[in-house]
């Protein structure tokens, strides 16, 4: 995929050479480098509570989506624009305020509190300066930095999870005119969730790679994945994450459905308030066009 | 300014004392509610006064928006993503900016088509067409630094791909590309001086392009507005003053105009955008495919049709230059596309090539997409430097009425609303 920039036939300059050159050392799970020439995965669109104009968050289903996110994600990935105050916000998982602070207490990950007064960042111990989270703080994943991460994770990077339903889409494949009606289609509808689309596909999609693909070692395959090779391991499997309702399955469906919604959730905290204000703007928008309309018709029926 | 009555009368002792002293009020009175408007304008020339408003909408929301943005390579995207979930309704003035500045080019283009099929380019009115080209290649430059500053992975890319295309000017006199983008960049790669400078200039520009629509309007206002007929006002009957016919209509249409535009930013806000920029500027990672925002994509088709770099640097920046010589590249005497009956055809057809180049330079430029991507670029040529000035002298037009009046009413209203003045 680095000759795409190349095909433009404008990266002659010998520095644009030096940034494709460290481009071209593939870094496992980066979704840019991961894309071969097979053809693009199809994804399924699906039904969301937030999708449309009149879509809002379910509050429940945000509620069970972070707790997937808390005892399964969470182990690798961080949450860094989400701050443990949200959570009880309203249009978000609406947790109690005072369970919030016992969950940021008691979360794992805590907060760099150094250098302290006598200007160390590490314990005698070697151990990094840290305090427990509070409401104020962001909800961080396992690792301090990058590199940390990479030297655990076998080189890939986990990615982190707060906008991650908006940083990845599903592109049209098909005709020119069904792509003009589709778009149209998508305007009218409001339809902007091919990300999360893309995401639930993304944590369904394990499955036995066929037999003529080859998986480089330490990889997995998975149907929805550019390429077709994660580094990530199947996260979800039936009944890994026990929901205090048993209405609710505890099936792989249902996990990636309900974490897709709080990760969307999480990308755009504001989709309440926004599609709640969007009526009544259109309303008075729309009233007053109608009468501005009228008006204008009286006033030039003696020129007319 | 063009001669018309002027029925401004100052009420008060103070209006009085001032308009004898600096006549603003009279001077803005003759130009915004006497001035004479053609009487048959139809919805397509509202499109002015939206654009006027999308103007002050980016002015507004953006002045307000760089009370919160941080112009820093380690912070613009965190900052951004602050306006998004913490800054008071940040998330609508965020929205309201980045839908405007689609809605802003989606305006541009209506207003330039309308121009192009009405003639409004022709004589007198060739200096307020190019102060128009002017306003239109500002907007761009405006456009493009500001999408450079949320530091995603498309900002980062889009900004080293274009200033990268002035590197081709090392094929004419080598080093001479090297040094411009390196002086543009600041330093030998794009990095966070570069993205201060882009804040800065994206700040600026907006008034230098309020400057030019000042120059654009005095221009119109000397002038006259053209008109479907493209015949100028002759008589009374001919118009209408400014106020309240064509204001009362230009409101209507900027609020249904607003509704396109509050669709976009209460129930599709990322729509018009890229999922790419909601991934920070790494400049390691390349994305899979590099796309500018749609306005320009039909430049960016054109860009990578040509298979040399600097011939398509040339084209691409020649296809906007070219309308500069519009005025004299038409050679017919009839204004408006309505008694052309050839030109209006390879019209459309123009129209319906710059379309398909905006969907082809979304497309990877790989087989039929470059093939195609030629054949649109040639006729987009093709159209303004042989068919126009051609057309011009064979083409026989229809025939026109005799006055705006006419074209209205028909010819025995024409008589009738003649004999009434």
């Amino acid at each position: 995929m680095i000759t795409s920039f190349g095909i433009t036939g404008l990266a002659r300059s010998a520095l644009a050479a030096a940034v494709m050159a460290g481009a071209s050392v593939a870094l496992p799970g980066a979704p840019a480098n991961a894309a071969g020439d097979a053809p693009p995965p199809h994804i399924e669109r699906q039904t969301w509570s937030f999708a449309g104009i009149k879509g809002r968050f379910d509050t429940e289903q945000l509620q069970r989506g972070f707790q997937v996110y808390q005892e399964v994600c969470a182990s690798c990935h961080g949450l860094k624009r989400v701050y443990f105050r949200n959570l009880s916000e309203p249009g978000g998982p609406e947790f109690n305020e005072e369970a919030v602070k016992a969950l940021a207490a008691s979360w794992p990950n805590q907060i760099f509190d150094g250098p302290n007064e006598q200007g160390d960042i590490a314990t005698r111990k070697g151990q990094i300066i840290k305090r427990p989270a509070r409401l104020s703080d962001p909800i961080l994943g396992p690792y301090d930095n990058d590199n940390q991460a990479r030297a655990a994770q076998n080189g890939a990077l986990p990615p982190d999870l707060s906008i991650i339903t908006k940083a990845r889409t599903v592109e049209y494949h098909g005709s020119v005119g069904g792509h003009v009606v589709q778009m149209m289609k998508d305007i009218l509808n409001a339809y902007q969730e091919s990300g999360p689309d893309y995401v639930h596909a993304l944590l369904t999609g394990y499955k036995n790679a066929p037999a003529d693909f080859k998986l480089a070692p330490g990889m997995n395959y998975n149907s929805a994945f550019p390429g077709n090779q994660i580094a990530m391991t199947e996260p979800l499997t039936n009944g890994r994450v026990k929901y205090q309702s048993k209405d609710i399955p505890a099936t792989v469906d249902q996990y990636s459905r309900d974490v897709t919604a709080f990760l969307a959730w999480a990308a755009d905290p504001r989709l309440n308030e926004r599609k709640g204000m969007g009526w009544l703007v259109m309303l008075y928008l729309a009233i007053t066009a109608v009468l501005l309309y009228f008006a204008k018709r009286k006033l030039w029926s003696s020129v007319h | 300014m063009a001669q018309h009555e002027d029925t401004y009368k100052p009420g008060s002792r103070l209006e009085r004392w001032l308009d004898e002293r600096l006549p603003l009020a009279r001077m803005m009175h003759g130009q915004f509610v006497d001035f004479p408007t053609p009487r048959n304008l139809n919805y397509l020339w509202t499109f002015g006064g939206i654009l006027t408003f999308c103007l002050m909408v980016q002015i507004v929301t953006g002045i307000v928006l760089a009370m919160h943005y941080v112009p820093s390579d380690k912070l613009a995207f965190d900052s951004i993503e602050h306006i998004r979930r913490d800054v008071n309704y940040g998330w609508l003035l965020r929205n309201v900016h980045a839908v405007g500045a689609s809605m802003f080019f989606l305006a541009v283009y209506v207003h330039i088509a309308r121009g192009l099929y009405y003639g409004s380019y022709k004589a007198p009115r060739e200096v307020l067409w190019i102060l128009g080209v002017i306003i239109y290649l500002l907007m761009m430059a405006t456009g493009f630094l500001g999408y450079t500053l949320p530091w995603g992975q498309m900002s980062f890319w889009g900004v080293t791909v274009i200033t990268n295309l002035f590197s081709s000017l090392d094929s004419v006199i080598p080093g001479l590309g090297t040094k411009i983008v390196t002086w543009l960049w600041g330093g030998y790669s794009v990095s966070g001086v570069t993205l201060n400078r882009f804040f800065s200039l994206h700040y600026l520009l907006p008034f230098v392009i309020a400057g030019v629509v000042a120059l654009h309007i005095w221009a119109l206002h000397v002038v006259g507005q053209n008109n479907p007929t493209g015949i100028e006002i002759k008589t009374r009957s001919d118009s209408v003053p400014m106020a309240p016919y064509a204001v009362m209509k230009d409101l209507f249409a900027m609020f249904v105009f607003i509704i396109v535009f509050a669709w976009f930013v209460f129930y599709a806000p990322d729509y018009l955008g890229h999922a790419d920029n909601y991934i920070e500027a790494n400049p390691l990672v390349t994305p899979p495919h590099i796309v500018p925002e749609w306005y320009y994509l039909p430049f960016y088709a054109i860009l990578r049709a040509v298979p040399s770099k600097l011939g398509g640097v040339v084209l691409m920046f020649g296809s906007i230059l070219l309308m500069l010589f519009l005025p004299w590249l038409d050679t017919s005497r009839v204004r408006s596309a309505r008694y052309r009956p050839i030109f209006k055809w390879f019209l459309v057809l123009f129209f319906v090539s710059f379309l398909a180049l905006g969907y082809l330079g979304a497309k990877p430029p790989e087989g039929w997409y470059v093939i195609w991507s030629r054949i649109f670029t040639i006729y987009y040529f093709a159209f303004f430097l042989l068919i126009m000035p051609i057309l011009g002298v064979l083409e026989t037009p229809s025939p026109m009425p005799r006055s705006i009046t006419e074209a209205v009413l028909g010819k025995g209203g024409a008589q009738a609303a003649a004999s009434k003045h």
